[in-house]
């Protein structure tokens, strides 16, 4: 079981701020295709992932790290702060 | 090192008159503020979203990083989140040094991966709607001097 959370337009396109995902997915690709697949409103939110950053655990990553011992994965678009 | 994220406003004159006062050993103070600005026009108010967890952990590695690449003897960032109006403060940065050319670098660096590299987004609300602001890739390239 892994804490998926969304932030800013990807949490509003997919209606969700966080939720418990169970999956076997070995990367970050992966379990992005597994939650493309459910519905259109994950299908639309991950269309173009190079709109999108991950972090693992807090940490900032890529789409092609392992999710191997991660808890917490985290989806938003990049950031807009200062 | 100080870092806040907090929804309240701040006294930046208080708040740099307090960060001068407690830095020993420093011969330069560098402040920055940044606004709340009506960029396109009838901006109602801004929404800020951050990620709390990774937010403060991400503005002290930073922090962190700055300490090392320059001569620094302390730094302050607050960042607030929540909703903000037009001509609020939204956040500030804080650096002081021995020499003023370590505190304006550092400041620098810091507002650079604060814009890109912190857990914030911007959503503008005005009468007309709301947008999330999009990064610039100014922004982005701005990573790349350092």
């Amino acid at each position: 079981m892994i804490d998926v959370l969304y932030f800013a337009w990807v949490r509003e396109r997919i209606g969700l701020p966080k939720e418990q995902v169970e999956t076997d997915a070995a990367t970050v690709a992966d379990l992005v295709a597994e939650l493309r697949a459910r519905e259109d409103r994950y299908d639309l939110a991950f269309s173009d992932t190079a709109a999108l950053r991950v972090a693992l655990d807090q940490e900032l990553s890529e789409f092609d790290a392992s999710l191997s011992g991660v808890r917490e994965v985290a989806f938003f678009p990049p950031m807009t702060g200062g | 090192m100080q870092v806040r994220v907090q929804a309240d406003p701040f006294d930046a004159g208080a708040e740099l008159n307090a960060f001068t006062a407690s830095v020993d050993g420093a011969g330069a103070v560098v402040s920055f503020s940044g606004i709340v600005r009506d960029v396109s026009g009838g901006l109602a108010h801004m929404e800020i979203e951050h990620y709390p967890g990774m937010t403060e952990r991400a503005i002290r590695d930073m922090v962190g990083d700055a300490m090392t690449r320059f001569s620094l003897v302390d730094a302050l960032v607050i960042h607030r989140y929540g909703r903000l109006g037009p001509n609020e403060l939204i956040m500030m940065v804080c650096t002081a040094a021995p020499h003023r050319g370590d505190a304006f670098l550092s400041a620098e660096f810091l507002m650079d991966f604060l814009k890109s590299r912190a857990p914030f987004w911007k959503k503008e609300v005005t009468a007309d709607g709301e947008d999330w602001v999009a990064s610039k890739s100014a922004d982005e390239d701005a990573l790349s001097r350092w």
